[in-house]
């Protein structure tokens, strides 16, 4: 069971919350190439290691999270709001 | 050595003491014609039929851990072509026609039951859906047929049809050829295969790093030392995205973990393998005597070919839905492994922009049915440096080009297929 721990609400159980994917992407500007579109939409680093990631507290205060986890332990290392850094910067 | 009545008559005398090494474990050579990266079923079919149909016998498997450990020995065993789209109905249905001989094939006992594969259908909407894809797929000359509520009431009396069931049951959608294969045996058939043609199979030998020089491949840094090789191909679902990393690709795949558990063995009582779209559950019974059932993914990424409870009960408690009775069973044990979620839920079986770089992977739910096409595919693709009509839509640049194969049209999202 994953406890994930929600800036707003402390930590809650894994099933009150919805996946959100990788927190890394950067939407390009509507503007920008069709080959950074792609990347965006299509392309992923897919790591074996500490993820950074979002998930939606979606049964809780339905605010996005932003979770360092270990994909190859699921521990869950930190988190944070989505406009705040994780603790150690980017991975 | 053969396998037959005879052998086994001859081995029986001396009770069994005396039978030969299904396979050598050979040092690794400095050079191959082609390495195959991967040890489990995907990558033994490519090397076996690399020598088979290509006459390409210098050629090593190098595998990280042991032969089958990873998703060969992790599904639940079930065989299909039950697909809409085309091009996966042509190639899953190549698979299928391969399993159907393959003891044959590699003088191996791989147990294929053809006990039938039905998709259960609770909604009229599902049974739309479900009549498009049976026709879709006779006209491609598959088998296919609709099954009544009545009918199978009469055919699966421990399936909850009555109309006040929790998930009402209106019919289903019944592929007859649809079955199980007994997994191991597949790794175990096709290594032993081909070992005797010549191809060394390399265990607990990880690759650490691709060596790539002028844009082509040159061989394979491994934990016993350098390889060199000009032909790499790449069959390790799951982790596809770190062996891609190494030559400096990114895939449009995540890996997430997909579980399935047993119950306490018990005598016959479920004879084809049922599932339910509508539940996320299929369920079939193992020779040994066990429900082997499974659903979802955890829907997280992960490598830790382990998954959590939640999963579980969601699993259990669709099946206690659909099968009341089951409910009195103790499950046995639960497992984990970890799945290539591709961004549109179809395989990737290419070239990739390395020369002399292929893959097989990005398999979604779909790995161990395709067993035998994949490396039958994989393997004309690195001999002959083309795909094959069957994979010839399989590729990387799909992607890229907008020609998604997209069997739920989910659109790309790895954990939606």
């Amino acid at each position: 069971m994953l406890l994930i721990p929600c800036p707003w609400c402390g930590p809650r159980n894994q099933i009150e919350f919805t996946y959100g994917g990788d927190a890394t992407l950067k939407r390009p500007p509507a503007d920008a190439p069709v080959e950074a579109w792609f990347e965006f939409v299509y392309l992923r680093d897919n790591p074996c290691g500490p993820h950074d990631e979002l998930w939606l507290h979606s049964a809780g205060c339905r605010r996005w999270v932003k979770v360092r986890r270990d994909t190859r332990t699921h521990d869950i290392l930190a988190s944070a709001r989505p406009d705040q850094a994780l603790p150690g910067g980017e991975t | 050595m053969r396998y037959s009545i005879f052998s086994l008559a001859r081995n029986a005398a001396s009770r069994h003491e005396n039978w030969p090494l299904a396979w050598r474990s050979p040092e690794p050579k400095r050079s191959y014609d082609a390495i195959v990266v991967g040890g489990g079923g995907h990558g033994l079919a490519t090397a076996y039929y690399l020598a088979k149909e290509h006459g390409i016998s210098n050629v090593a498997v190098l595998e990280k851990g042991w032969l089958g450990g990873g998703n060969t020995g992790r599904n639940t065993t079930i065989v299909r072509s039950n697909y809409h789209l085309d091009a996966n109905e042509h190639f899953y249905e190549f698979s299928l026609k391969l399993w159907e001989s393959l003891s044959q094939e590699l003088n191996f006992n791989v147990m294929y039951s053809a006990r039938g594969v039905l998709n259960l259908v609770h909604s009229p909407a599902d049974m739309d859906a479900a009549i498009r894809r049976g026709n879709a797929m006779r006209l491609n000359g598959i088998d296919a047929k609709f099954l009544s509520r009545d009918e199978i009431a009469a055919w699966i009396p421990e399936l909850d049809t009555s109309p006040t069931a929790r998930f009402p049951i209106v019919g289903g959608l019944l592929q007859p050829r649809g079955g199980t294969v007994r997994h191991d045996a597949v790794a175990w058939g096709y290594a032993r295969a081909a070992d005797a043609r010549g191809v060394d199979i390399i265990q607990n030998c990880e690759v650490t790093g691709i060596r790539i020089e002028c844009g082509a491949i040159a061989g394979v840094d491994t934990t016993r030392g350098f390889i060199a090789t000009r032909k790499l191909g790449i069959a390790v679902a799951g982790n596809s995205s770190r062996l891609a990393a190494m030559a400096g690709i990114r895939l449009p795949i995540e890996s997430h973990v997909l579980q399935a558990m047993v119950s306490e063995p018990i005598k016959p009582v479920l004879h084809t393998v049922v599932s339910s779209g509508a539940v996320h559950f299929y369920i079939s019974q193992s020779d040994k005597g066990e429900l082997v059932m499974g659903g979802d993914l955890d829907f997280y990424n992960s490598y830790a070919q382990r998954g959590n409870l939640p999963t579980i009960e969601h699993v259990v408690s669709a099946c206690v839905a659909l099968f009341p009775s089951f409910g009195r069973l103790r499950q046995l044990r639960s497992w984990g492994g970890i799945m290539d979620m591709t961004m549109d839920g179809s395989p990737i079986i290419a070239k990739l922009p390395v020369e002399g770089l292929t893959m097989t992977g990005g398999w979604c739910y779909g790995g161990f049915k395709a067993t035998p096409a994949s490396g039958w595919l994989h393997a004309y693709t690195i001999a002959r440096g083309a795909p094959h009509p069957l994979n010839a839509a399989f590729t990387l640049e799909r992607f890229a080009e907008g020609r998604m194969i997209d069997e739920k049209g989910a659109g790309p999202k790895p954990g939606a297929h």
